[in-house]
């Protein structure tokens, strides 16, 4: 059966991550909290993989010198983004190459499959790529007739699985080492197959070779399209990818248009940050890099499609801008204590994680995915890891006030708790003696709450989302500025 | 030198023993301390909900309020961090030149209350004596926004009679985040569990830290657990002597 098929008899608890049909964070969060074993599977493969960064981190003594060095490449390449992006068209062409332009999924799905038609393809091999998963190719192509199959070990298990990738590097985080057993031997017919990794590794191998040596067509991602060369890089740990870069006769390469860096000298300072940042290695295995076709050697097809899908949107907002520096290396959901609890499937999109909830709702334009920018506590764990130094909790906030200025005047909004108690506070900050009414008021209603040992262990609305863990000290007697002026030093200040 | 106390709206509220610790300590080290009447919130609830007109008008407020103060000590990290991080991009959206310019010129003399214990006064040792074993948990606006670094530490190392707990996986987040407590109150409460298990393994008697906010939240689960350990905001340890000891709250 085919995986589309599969995933349409899928269960309530199987996650959805298209932003457009997914529930908000706090609702999607909920089957993940439950699952204890499934939390513990996450916060250990997400603390192995920081402290080996951590260590590789540490080793660099000129790690923030190449992190403002890369968010500046980033933000050159960003403001002339047209013409950086026309220039690798020119020299990608040149080198024999062919580069399309595709403004929404929609445009870039069709692309590639015109592409495909045209080579006769009705299989395709993949290398992984988050951008693919971003404009749901593989589903598209099976309902067109074409079989995709993947090629990144964890992307195998997910596709052969019927699973959602939950991280951008590692997509199969959340499935352990007995759950890959049982897939494999069920979906490849392997009687006895040990949970030994080499085994594992093994049963992929095999199944593997057979594709590449009998599918003639492939589809990739790129870590970063070259401009003054034309060029293109992924970078990848197993080797799969450069198999899939070699063998085929088509290649077609789907990148984003912010994967643009202006020179090839750029990729000495990417390339130390990315391995580092990404799996906690100083150099990723498999780095390949090539520009158009080479005769003998290589695809002698090569298509390359650039995606803008709601990037360029992103271009005309200075704070926000930011978010197109990202190199999707994955240290901020690696360190970010709210994806050590909920994992990547909450948050609604093939993007989880800090990047995840700034990413997608610009992406979607603010249609979907409003929970996003909430589902952060601003700990700011995520911008002192980010390599290229993308202010996360910033762009959250920015982001936050422009769900909250969409959803305010909105009827549904208007009477909400939250909206409400907001407008109220605001009035009540406002002038010193309506904040110590305030506070009065609070204080006789608090009495009605607290209990005999001095603690509130119940309350309503909004403050139950409190009380479901938590109690709450009661309200003092005295307030501090109570206290100060009967302590009779008189209040200083002007009138405001 | 004459400090202006910000004493912060939940602070006034809800845990008015910090700012009589916070008086007692400062006058102690010979620091004339002043209250500003009209004084409510920074804005930082608002600034942090997508409020940001609301934000800005209480920003405003504050500025004018401190306009003229000689320094202004604050014992809230993630209130000194609306200031200095949120304050200026407030400004630069809604605000005018005027406003920019007192700001630049207010916020060289805002103090989180280590900084000015260490950087303005020079004191480590502020003659404190707490006969506890304590903990020490670091906000993250203290630790990421201000980089307090081992202010707190060297603060606590010159308290006598204190025993000092190191915290595992001190720079993880307790899971408060303000309104993300309510907003996304399941996934709040399921960070504040594995930072709680850190804290009481410490066996500490009190864990301290210079925002209430995180102790509220880690506080309250202590109280629903029944777990033998309390927090205290580090300005009441500071305060604390062998004449006049910690008032302990809750």
């Amino acid at each position: 059966m085919s995986a589309a098929g599969v995933a349409k008899q899928s269960n309530i608890d199987q996650p959805i991550l298209d932003p457009a049909l997914a529930p908000p964070f706090p609702v999607a969060a909920l089957p993940v909290l439950r699952n204890v074993q499934l939390r513990k599977n996450v916060a250990h493969a997400i603390d192995v993989i920081q402290a080996k960064r951590a260590r590789l981190v540490e080793e660099k003594t000129d790690w923030q010198a190449l992190r403002t060095a890369a968010s500046r490449i980033k933000d050159e390449a960003l403001q002339n983004l047209g013409a950086y992006l026309e220039q690798f068209e020119e020299r990608c062409t040149a080198a024999g190459g062919h580069v399309h332009w595709a403004a929404d999924a929609a445009e870039a799905r069709r692309i590639i499959l015109e592409i495909l038609r045209e080579a006769s393809a009705d299989e395709v091999i993949k290398i992984k790529t988050m951008t693919a998963a971003e404009i749901q190719l593989n589903p598209f192509l099976e309902a067109a007739g074409v079989r995709a199959y993947e090629t990144d070990l964890a992307e195998i298990i997910l596709q052969l699985g019927h699973g959602e990738p939950s991280h951008i590097v590692v997509p199969a985080l959340h499935v352990n080492r007995a759950q890959v057993r049982e897939i494999f031997a069920r979906t490849m017919g392997i009687e006895n197959l040990s949970d030994d990794p080499e085994a594992l590794t093994a049963a992929a191998r095999h199944y593997l070779r057979q594709k590449f040596l009998t599918v003639p067509t492939a589809i990739g991602g790129a870590n970063f399209l070259i401009a003054e060369t034309g060029g293109v890089v992924v970078v990848e740990s197993e080797g799969n990818g450069r198999m899939c870069l070699t063998l085929p006769r088509t290649m077609i390469t789907l990148a984003g248009i912010e994967k643009v860096v202006p020179r090839f000298a750029d990729l000495e300072v990417m390339l130390q940050l990315l391995a580092r940042s990404a799996t906690g290695e100083r150099m990723n295995p498999y780095t390949s890099l090539w520009t158009g076709v080479t005769p003998g050697d290589g695809p002698q097809n090569f298509h390359v499609v650039l995606l803008d899908n709601g990037r360029s949107s992103i271009l005309g907002r200075k704070t926000e801008r930011q978010t197109l520096r990202c190199i999707r290396c994955g240290a901020c959901m690696n360190t970010c204590p709210v994806y050590r609890q909920t994992g990547g499937h909450a948050y609604g999109s093939v993007y989880p994680g800090p990047i995840g909830a700034i990413l997608t709702p610009q992406l979607e334009q603010l249609r979907h995915a409003q929970s996003l920018p909430f589902a952060s506590s601003l700990c700011g764990a995520c911008y002192e890891v980010c390599p290229v130094k993308i202010n996360i909790p910033e762009i959250l906030i920015d982001l936050r006030a422009r769900v909250t200025d969409q959803e305010r005047h909105t009827v549904g909004k208007f009477f909400d708790p939250m909206y409400l108690g907001m407008r109220v506070a605001n009035v009540i900050f406002s002038r010193a003696w309506l904040f110590h009414f305030a506070q009065w008021v609070g204080r006789i209603g608090a009495k009605l709450v607290t209990r005999k040992d001095g603690w509130i262990h119940s309350l309503p609305s909004l403050g139950a989302k409190w009380t479901q863990t938590r109690d709450l000290r009661g309200l003092p007697r005295q307030t501090f500025h109570e206290w100060w002026k009967d302590r009779g030093q008189g209040n200083k200040g002007p009138r405001v | 030198m004459r400090a202006s106390l910000f004493i912060t709206c939940y602070n006034d509220t809800l845990y008015p023993e910090t700012g009589r610790a916070v008086v007692r300590l400062l006058e102690r080290l010979g620091v004339e301390v002043e209250f500003r009447a009209g004084q409510t919130c920074c804005g930082q609830m608002h600034a942090n909900t997508g409020f940001r007109g609301e934000a800005f008008s209480q920003a405003k407020r504050l500025v004018r309020l401190y306009a003229d103060a000689e320094a202004v000590v604050i014992p809230s990290s993630s209130c000194v961090a609306m200031m200095r991080d949120q304050y200026p991009g407030l400004f630069e959206e809604l605000g005018n030149e005027d406003l920019r310019r007192e700001l630049r010129a207010l916020l060289p003399r805002v103090w989180e209350l280590s900084e000015f214990l260490i950087d303005k006064l020079g004191a480590e040792d502020v003659g404190a004596y707490f006969p506890h074993r304590v903990t020490y948990h670091a906000s993250c606006h203290g630790l990421r926004a201000l980089n307090l670094g081992d202010r707190p530490f060297r603060l606590l190392n010159k308290v006598r009679g204190l025993e000092l707990a190191p915290l595992a996986n001190l720079d993880r987040c307790c899971g408060f985040g303000g309104t993300f407590s309510v907003k996304n109150g399941d996934v709040s409460s399921a960070m504040l569990t594995v930072k709680l298990e850190d804290v009481l393994a410490t066996r500490a008697e009190f864990c301290t830290a210079l925002d209430n906010s995180c102790l509220m939240h880690l506080g309250g689960a202590m109280h629903r657990e029944y777990a033998p350990m309390k927090t205290i905001h580090m300005a009441q340890i500071l305060a604390s002597t062998q004449e006049h000891p910690a008032e302990v709250v809750g």
